[in-house]
């Protein structure tokens, strides 16, 4: 708890000196500035002579004002985090997106303090273009891909569903509720990791959330273009629909296309693996920006990007890089989202003197226009109608049904964050604009702290109340963990990854049967120890911490077993085989083709489809232009014949090689 | 997929398989084609190391014990019934089955065939009762190694005492079932069309 304070003090001082040195600077400057334009050749003393002089000492911050801010935020951020994960309780209680708006709102208090010049601020590029990309590329990459697409039905429902119920009064609240129902994927996560839930809920709120942010930013647009429309008619109407399905489409388009490129380029990586994380990242920026050229939904395209690139990429790339890519997309992720919620402080503490204090702001804003509270009331109530009224919906179609307490979870744990809050801080000025921000921020904040916190003790509330809570006999552990394996192993073999819930622990219950009893102590040690202990395979879901990287744990175990498994296993190759080469390098080769063997298959589709419509066209060139136009026409037919020839003999040749 | 498989498979071999195992026709086929691309030697039976091939079983704890389950008693390769007939147990339990001939033998899927092909995982000498050293040597494969044997005894002492119940501390079958039935659950949730996702 000291060294808490110790910390964020330390911050706090060097912050404050910096601004104050930086104060002292800019009046420094600005008085010289003034002194020589009213007359060049006027001393003042022995301030400044207009002759250049060597010094020995020079200090020059408005040169490094901007970029020195940022790392200085980012730094102060980094160390709230460290000293919020020392002090153990504090973690359970508060979630990760308070910190950081309390350190925003610190940061914002300290800089308002001070006399300073402009600090460097959100504008529309620096958050579309740069704060933005990395954390949707780290929420797409890491997407669990079989649990989203066998629930993608029920996650579009929950997407885009709520904006259809929304409310459609003036075009402004229109606009406002499609950004404020926005649910931030950073903040909710975060919030899950201590409630543990079970995968299928993880899932869903994740992919939710994640495709909430594009529509969301798409209707965003929209909506703005509506807006400075001055009629608006039903073509317009239409047309809107007609172009959010265009944007949508579109950039799952372009990603999809430049997740096959990247695709394709690791495959050639091997000599040069300091290519390979690059490429990831780089192939991901492209796709966005592409597709925000035509004005197609960037967060769709690089979701899209991931989720194509990953599987191919995963089976090309070394360990190495594979490590690295995931390092160093938590790392540019966590930095961006420090940076959001930073602004969101910084801009709340700087804008609330027109609104004299956060508190009363907030206590005003309640007594604002009944417009903005039906708004606010709307949409947190949306929430919870939308989300049972759908569930109800979507529970007919599949087989395992949402329980009540997971749609309590989803509506309860919609948590507004950062989307909202830079949608609504670009805005164009308006004259509602300043209500809008107020009431985003007031939502923000009610939802990231009451709802954060408290989401765990009435998750838990509602888990007593439902089933009786009674930890799992010893035999039952242990005994669901080998039918885990089993399975697992099963399912590896029949090649099939099937739709097998790894619920949390805790779920395999029963009521205990009477027993002699052990010495609670003595039991209470045997189940940590399990807990501790057991083997988790084939984690489907990295149920990570995203601030933390906390489940890297099993790596080293996972890589003992391997070892301890390759030296039986490359003993018997060689001696079945025969072969030339070491047994590691054939095992590695051979496990390397098992993975590569079944996913290339549906890499070749795109080319296979390529090659059909160029021979068709091709074909139809030639028959139909026979009798009218020059011999032109028959080189192209032709050329186009040729072009499917070889698409099909190099597969051809592919197979073969892949095959002996 | 491939065009070699539905070749070698034929029509009144499918109809049987389908017959013992319950499988439907496009699933025998999708498991055939894994069975092909597993058999790298393309004799039309699997020996072990076609198992211990695939990179997900090695790091398995229990790997080698599953793989031991596909073959039958001492010899090195399964063919393609074999096969089938060791995966048909974990086809989900269908609880409306129409054959209720009492004289048919229950389907393989059973949930008692299921427990039993479990328990057969643990009992290795095949004793039908499951020991203490048996249980030990699971618990050790399941667990990493930071446990001590003394800790590990007395888990295992603790897990026979919980399912024991004629006080032979061993862990019969009947005992077993008891203990094991809630711990199904999961198995018994498999739905059959995700068979359909086979990566083949």
């Amino acid at each position: 708890m000291v060294r808490l304070l110790v910390l964020a003090l330390l911050g706090f001082l060097s912050s404050r000196e910096l601004a104050v040195f930086s104060a002292d600077d800019a009046s420094f400057k600005a008085s010289e500035a003034h002194n020589n334009a009213l007359d060049p050749r006027l001393h003042n003393g022995s301030e400044h002579p207009t002759q250049k002089r060597l010094k020995i000492f020079t200090f020059d911050y408005t040169h490094v004002q901007a970029p020195f801010e940022i790392a200085l935020w980012i730094m102060l951020a980094s160390l709230a985090k460290l000293g919020f994960h020392l002090y153990h309780h504090l973690p359970a209680v508060v979630p990760e997106s308070c910190l950081l708006i309390m350190v925003g709102l610190l940061v914002g208090g300290v800089i308002y303090g001070v006399p300073h010049q402009a600090s460097p601020f959100l504008s529309t590029d620096v958050f579309f273009l740069y704060l933005l990309p990395p954390i949707v590329l780290d929420a797409g990459y890491f997407l669990p891909l079989r649990l989203f697409f066998e629930n993608l039905g029920t996650i579009l429902c929950y997407a885009v569903g709520p904006f259809g119920l929304g409310d459609v009064s003036l075009l402004q609240t229109l606009l406002f509720g499609s950004l404020i129902a926005a649910v931030d994927p950073v903040a909710v996560l975060s919030v899950f990791e201590e409630i543990h839930v079970n995968e299928q809920l993880h899932i869903l709120v994740f992919g939710e959330s994640l495709l909430n942010d594009a529509v969301t930013v798409v209707l965003y647009k929209l909506f703005e273009a509506f807006c400075q429309m001055p009629t608006i008619s039903a073509v317009d109407v239409v047309t809107g629909i007609g172009q959010f399905f265009m944007v949508v489409v579109g950039g799952v388009a372009v990603g999809i296309v430049y997740g096959f490129i990247a695709a394709l380029t690791t495959r050639f990586t091997e000599k040069i693996q300091v290519i390979e994380p690059l490429s990831v990242f780089l192939y991901s920026y492209l796709s966005y920006l592409t597709s925000e050229m035509f004005h197609f939904s960037g967060i769709m395209a690089i979701i899209a990007c991931a989720v194509t690139m990953k599987q191919y990429v995963e089976s090309n790339v070394s360990q190495k890089s594979h490590t690295t890519i995931k390092y160093f997309m938590k790392m540019w992720s966590s930095v961006s989202e420090t940076l959001i919620f930073i602004f969101l402080g910084v801009s709340k503490v700087r804008d609330s003197h027109e609104w004299s204090w956060p508190y009363i702001s907030f206590t005003l804003f309640f007594c604002q226009g009944c417009i903005p509270m039906e708004t606010k009331y709307h949409n947190v109530c949306l929430p919870f109608l939308g989300v049972i009224f759908l569930t109800s919906v979507v529970n007919k179609f599949r087989m395992n049904t949402i329980t009540f307490k997971d749609q309590f979870i989803i509506a309860y744990g919609g948590l507004r964050g950062a989307i909202s809050f830079s949608l609504v801080f670009l805005l164009d000025d308006f004259p509602r604009k300043k209500l809008f921000f107020t009431a985003t921020i007031g939502v923000i904040l009610f939802t990231v702290f009451v709802q954060g916190m408290t989401i765990k003790p009435l998750v838990e509330l509602l888990e007593v109340k439902k089933t009786r809570k009674s930890p799992p006999s010893v035999s039952e552990e242990i005994h669901c963990r080998f039918l885990d394996h089993i399975l697992a192993g099963v399912e590896d073999i029949s090649g099939h990854w099937g739709q097998h819930y790894w619920k949390d622990k805790g779920d395999c219950q029963k009521p205990a049967a009477s027993i002699s009893p052990l010495l609670p102590g003595e039991l209470d040690s045997i189940r940590t120890i399990l807990t501790r202990n057991l083997l988790h395979i084939r984690r489907k879901t990295p149920s990570y911490n995203r601030h933390t990287l906390q489940w890297d744990g099993n790596a080293e175990e996972m890589k003992e077993i391997l070892h301890r498994r390759s030296q039986s296993l490359g003993g018997n190759l060689t001696r079945k085989q025969g072969g030339a080469s070491e047994s590691g390098k054939e095992l590695s080769k051979k496990k390397r083709l098992t993975r590569s063997h079944t996913v290339f298959r549906g890499f070749w589709t795109p080319f296979i489809v390529l090659a059909v419509t160029a021979s068709l066209v091709g074909g139809f060139l030639l028959v139909c232009a026979v009798p009218f136009v020059s011999a032109k026409l028959y080189k192209l037919g032709g050329g186009f014949l040729i072009t499917p020839g070889e698409c099909h003999s190099s597969r051809g040749s592919q197979h073969f090689k892949e095959k002996a | 997929m491939g065009s070699r498989a539905s070749t070698l498979l034929r029509d009144e071999e499918i109809e049987e398989i389908k017959k013992e195992t319950g499988f439907s026709h496009s699933q025998i086929t999708r498991l055939y084609s894994r069975f092909t691309s597993l058999d790298k030697g393309e004799n039309g039976t699997l020996c072990r190391e076609d198992f211990q091939r695939i990179p997900e079983l090695a790091i398995n704890p229990l790997g080698d014990r599953i793989i031991n389950a596909f073959f039958p008693e001492g010899e090195d390769q399964v063919n393609f019934r074999g096969f089938m007939r060791t995966l048909a147990h974990f086809r989900p339990i269908d609880d409306h089955e129409k054959n209720k001939d009492p004289n048919v033998s229950e389907p393989l899927n059973s949930r008692n065939n299921k427990l039993l092909f479990a328990f057969r995982l643990y009992d290795l000498d095949k004793d039908d009762k499951i020991s203490r050293d048996e249980l030990l040597q699971v618990l050790r494969m399941m667990v990493g190694v930071n446990i001590s044997d003394d800790q590990l005894g007395s888990i295992a002492d603790r897990t026979i005492q919980e399912a024991d119940q004629d006080g032979d501390s061993f862990i019969s079958f009947t005992e077993f079932i008891k203990t094991a039935n809630t711990s199904l659950e999961p198995w018994a949730r498999l739905p059959g069309t995700t068979l359909h996702h086979c990566h083949c």
